[in-house]
């Protein structure tokens, strides 16, 4: 049985990577590298897979959500992904990058019930990436 | 090829054990313990898995498969209060898990009986909360 419960957050980022020349990135990333950045409002999708305990339940929620909220929501939430949060500071925060970082995050000693499955993130209703952890 | 149907049904339920106290009960499933129950606007998406048939083109009548989700799940749950109208959930905990579960057991001999094969049954409690349950654990 899986498990999958919905968190939002909302961030600023700008896309740009020092290996490549200012026309380069501009090409590249086109709007998203406008220097003063933008922002988002991500919507993540984290998904659970385990056997049911005796309460009937995968997982509890309650549990699941402060565990999200205090490795995930509390680091980004209202953040500046460039300034704000080291693991991206060195490379693009992409939307790739940081479903990396926030599965890297949550599955650091998984503490609760079954087994983090992965997660999804939405960048806009139009741009969906998910990583299997 | 997958061929995925949506069906939507309103119920009530309280999440408690009977045999824990009512300080347990709100350990373990919070506001959803409380005694006089609450609702969700539950949203089934079951899932089945077959060929195209080589004269329809079709994985499987839609009609058919509207009408087993109706007879065997939202006729049946549909505006009702789970764990007194609807079996098992007068002895089961009425979680969004037993629940996906108890779909799954209506549905599967229903579909198998039409040569393709139930591979997953998708039931959001709310638009934040869904589980997937393929059959086994």
């Amino acid at each position: 049985m899986r498990l999958t419960r919905r968190y939002r957050f909302s961030a600023s980022h700008r896309l740009n990577t020092p290996a490549l020349s200012l026309e380069e990135n501009r090409r590249l990333y086109g709007k998203c590298n406008n220097p003063y950045g933008h922002g988002h409002d991500y919507v993540l999708d984290v998904t659970v897979e385990g056997p049911l305990d005796a309460s009937g339940q995968v997982i509890d929620r309650e549990a699941l959500d402060a565990l999200v909220r205090e490795r995930v929501l509390r680091r980004l939430d209202h953040k500046n992904l460039n300034a704000d949060v080291p693991e991206l500071a060195a490379g693009v925060p992409t939307t790739e990058n940081l479903a990396a970082v926030i599965r890297g995050t949550l599955a650091e000693g998984w503490p609760l019930a079954g087994r983090l499955k992965g997660v999804r993130i939405s960048e806009t209703d139009r741009n969906i990436f998910e990583l299997e952890a | 090829m997958l061929l995925t149907r949506k069906a939507e049904f309103s119920a009530s339920h309280v999440c408690a054990n009977p045999s824990l106290s009512a300080d347990e009960n709100r350990a373990i499933y919070g506001a959803n313990a409380n005694p006089n129950g609450h609702g969700h606007n539950y949203v089934l998406e079951v899932t089945v898995e077959g060929e195209p048939d080589p004269v329809t083109g079709m994985v499987f009548d839609l009609r058919e498969l509207k009408e087993i989700l109706h007879q065997e799940v939202v006729e049946p749950m549909d505006h009702r209060f789970l764990n007194r109208e609807v079996t098992p959930f007068d002895h089961v905990v009425p979680t969004t898990e037993n629940l996906a579960v108890e779909i799954w057991r209506r549905l599967e001999p229903r579909i198998r009986e039409s040569k393709v094969r139930l591979r997953n049954v998708r039931l959001y409690e709310t638009r934040d909360l869904y589980v997937d349950y393929g059959g086994g654990q």
